[in-house]
């Protein structure tokens, strides 16, 4: 297996000339039939999940989903009880975590506080034997992968939490780790250097081709950055796929729920199609059943169709309406009570009280056969944090 | 966006939320009042060793002062009628350091191992250690008698044994000193981190917890050596000898010289701990310059 050597000589704002293109490198990681019970609280029920060589697989999903208890089991932080956890195919299921060749971020700032954050980036290095000069410029090197090898000398307390943060990733990423795992590295940090870091975390990674695991809540986060997107729920994969797949064609309402915004509506299949307010509309899975389902609409597969009296679609009333830069939301009371989310330009304005008829665009929807406890609007931000 | 246009930490600027006064922390006294504290509690621990100073230059009932009782023990050294108190000098700086070294192996790894690892037991090893302050010493002898008579006949009976004992008494101060620092530390992330980077259990406690741990350690080093060098009823009861007993001894026979005594044990005492101090000083710097290659 070829290795890549974290150096570089140059700022990080664009590809590091110094490093090889990212063709393989990079682990193949398989979680097989994991499961892991805290007291009554079952973490991991068996859960399957491979990760291809060089590839960042995001782990998305709501509080206690047990994301953050699989990338802990990978790590050798939390022993699983059954399953097994492959890389390269060789088992570590048993493996210390000292000896498992991982690179981790954490969620809270976990440099080493009496150290500078050169010393940081060696203290790796340091355990593996390299010794004064190469330890040394190898922790430069890394340093300036992240764009801070002008702060070696700097303790953790005189560099701002982002800047920690990218210490972090250099010292995880110095000693050139099978698999790079990221335990919701970016949450402590506000939203602008938080974008700007994971667009950041993306091109190293991309350059290195470095297999990475990014366990995260932030949806937005999940599908800016990752390869694949994988959703837990109760311990399990839901659905693992592309951030396209996800967001364009959700296994499950809890899916369309969770990654991005949708409206749950009741409404019924026949012959192939979902019914709903007497919309005909595709199925993201045809093969579902007839019968009563719940219908996930994103607010963009919904418009606003005016209100004539020949109009086709149901009416309702404007309730509030929201600005957010390059779009507007509007939410609009239908006659039978049922509040829905629809997204329109940003010159179409609506004030609340007006009546206004909506229309289905037509793209496929998924729909959950499994109860109709009532109908609402939804988004990933509703489940709050893992 | 790169790591210069991020906003730095209030740290790195030195500002704070809230009202901050020029050049100090948000409502802290100010400086006369600081000054006054200060000077007033200086007062309070100053006037007794004023006294025990005044009382050993007293010539005697006729009355004036001299410095002839400091001029004779100088002179005599503590090599003659008063090489006891050296033995017992020595015997409890040996119970110091033997006291300080049962704390630090024993207390700080069983605190970390806890923490981490059996969060759960938190509540009754609190218990167990604050439980020693509500014992009065004599019943802590009483009870500890026949233990050292069973030692006695193991181990001998040298005055080392007393660290045991001693250890005990430091507990419930040792133990507050270095909860309170581990409750400032992640130390769960942090020994994750360090083994994550391949460290093992022996690098994760020595390279990374004892060196965050510096602060509430040198704080139960402190107190160790301070309510050694102080004790007397156990040291007494179980009829071993250190400083106090001998100080004691002393005293029955030449008031005087015990009070001189005293007060070089006392300067002593301040200087260990100054001492022990600047040894366990923070670190502030980097250990060495820039890295090779590194950049200006």
């Amino acid at each position: 297996m070829t290795r890549t050597t974290v150096s570089t000589t140059k700022a990080p704002t664009t590809a590091n000339p110094g490093m090889a293109p990212a063709a393989r490198r990079g682990t193949v990681v398989e979680f097989s039939g994991v499961s892991r019970q805290f007291g009554e609280h079952r973490a991991l029920a068996g859960f399957d999940l491979t990760l291809h060589a060089g590839e960042l697989v995001a782990l998305l999903g709501p509080s206690g989903s047990g994301k953050t208890t699989a990338l802990r089991a990978l790590a050798g932080l939390e022993s699983a009880d059954a399953g097994t956890i492959l890389i390269d195919g060789v088992d570590v299921s048993t493996l210390p975590t000292s000896r498992r060749d991982m690179g981790m971020v954490f969620q809270s700032y976990s440099l080493f506080p009496h150290l500078t954050a050169g010393e940081n980036v060696e203290f790796g290095l340091r355990m593996r034997g390299v010794v004064g000069r190469d330890r040394r410029r190898r922790a430069a090197d890394a340093l300036a992968l992240v764009g801070l090898d002008a702060h070696y000398d700097r303790f953790a307390h005189q560099l701002s939490g982002g800047q920690q943060q990218r210490v972090a990733l250099a010292r995880a990423l110095v000693t050139e780790p099978r698999v790079l795992l990221l335990d919701e590295p970016l949450s402590a940090l506000d939203a602008k250097v938080r974008v700007g870091l994971r667009e950041e975390i993306r091109r190293i990674q991309t350059d290195l081709g470095i297999t990475t695991l990014f366990v995260t809540h932030d949806q937005d986060e999940a599908l800016a950055v990752a390869d694949r997107v994988a959703v837990m729920r109760d311990g399990r994969i839901e659905q693992v796929g592309t951030p396209e797949d996800l967001y364009c064609r959700p296994a499950s309402p809890f899916i369309a729920d969770f990654v991005g915004l949708s409206n749950q509506l009741a409404g019924l299949v026949r012959h192939g199609f979902a019914e709903v307010y007497g919309a005909k509309l595709p199925l993201v899975d045809p093969s579902q059943g007839d019968g009563a389902v719940l219908v996930a609409v994103r607010p963009e597969d919904l418009e606003l169709a005016g209100d004539g009296p020949d109009g086709v679609g149901p009416t309702g009333v404007v309730v509030a309406t929201s600005f957010h830069g390059s779009l507007r939301r509007t939410r609009v009371r239908l006659g039978d009570g049922v509040v829905v989310s629809v997204q329109h330009g940003v010159q179409v304005r609506t004030v609340p009280g007006e009546r206004i008829r909506l229309r289905f665009c037509g793209t496929p929807v998924s729909v959950d056969a499994v109860g109709i406890p009532g109908q609402r609007v939804m988004h990933g931000g509703e489940y709050g944090n893992a | 966006m790169t790591a210069a246009q991020e906003t730095r930490s209030p740290v790195l600027h030195g500002t704070r939320p809230g009202p901050v006064a020029p050049g100090g922390v948000a409502h802290a006294p100010s400086r006369a009042a600081r000054a006054a504290i200060l000077g007033t509690i200086g007062l309070l621990f100053l006037l007794p060793i004023v006294a025990m100073v005044e009382f050993t230059l007293r010539k005697g009932l006729g009355g004036g002062y001299d410095a002839s009782r400091w001029v004779a023990l100088a002179q005599d050294g503590l090599t003659g009628q008063y090489r006891q108190v050296l033995v017992a000098l020595g015997n409890s700086v040996a119970l110091a350091v033997g006291t300080v070294l049962i704390v630090l192996l024993l207390l700080v790894p069983t605190l970390l191992l806890v923490h981490i690892r059996f969060p759960r037991l938190r509540r009754v090893l609190e218990f167990v250690c604050i439980l020693p302050i509500s014992i009065p010493a004599i019943v802590l002898v009483v009870g500890l008698a026949p233990v050292y008579s069973l030692l006695s006949r193991l181990a001998g009976s040298g005055v080392w044994t007393l660290a045991f004992a001693y250890g005990i008494t430091v507990l419930p101060y040792a133990y507050r000193a270095i909860q309170a620092n581990l409750d400032g530390v992640d130390v769960r992330t942090l020994s994750e981190a360090a083994r994550t980077l391949g460290a093992g259990w022996g690098s994760v406690l020595f390279r990374v917890l004892v060196p965050n741990l510096r602060r509430g350690i040198l704080a139960a080093a402190f107190i160790a050596v301070a309510v050694v060098l102080g004790e007397f009823t156990i040291a007494s009861l179980l009829s071993r000898v250190n400083l106090q007993t001998a100080l004691v001894v002393v005293s029955k026979s030449d008031p005087y010289t015990a009070v001189i005594l005293s007060l070089l044990a006392l300067i002593f005492a301040f200087l260990l701990l100054l001492l022990i101090g600047r040894l366990g000083a923070e670190r502030t710097r980097p250990r060495r310059r820039r890295p090779i290659g590194g950049q200006p």
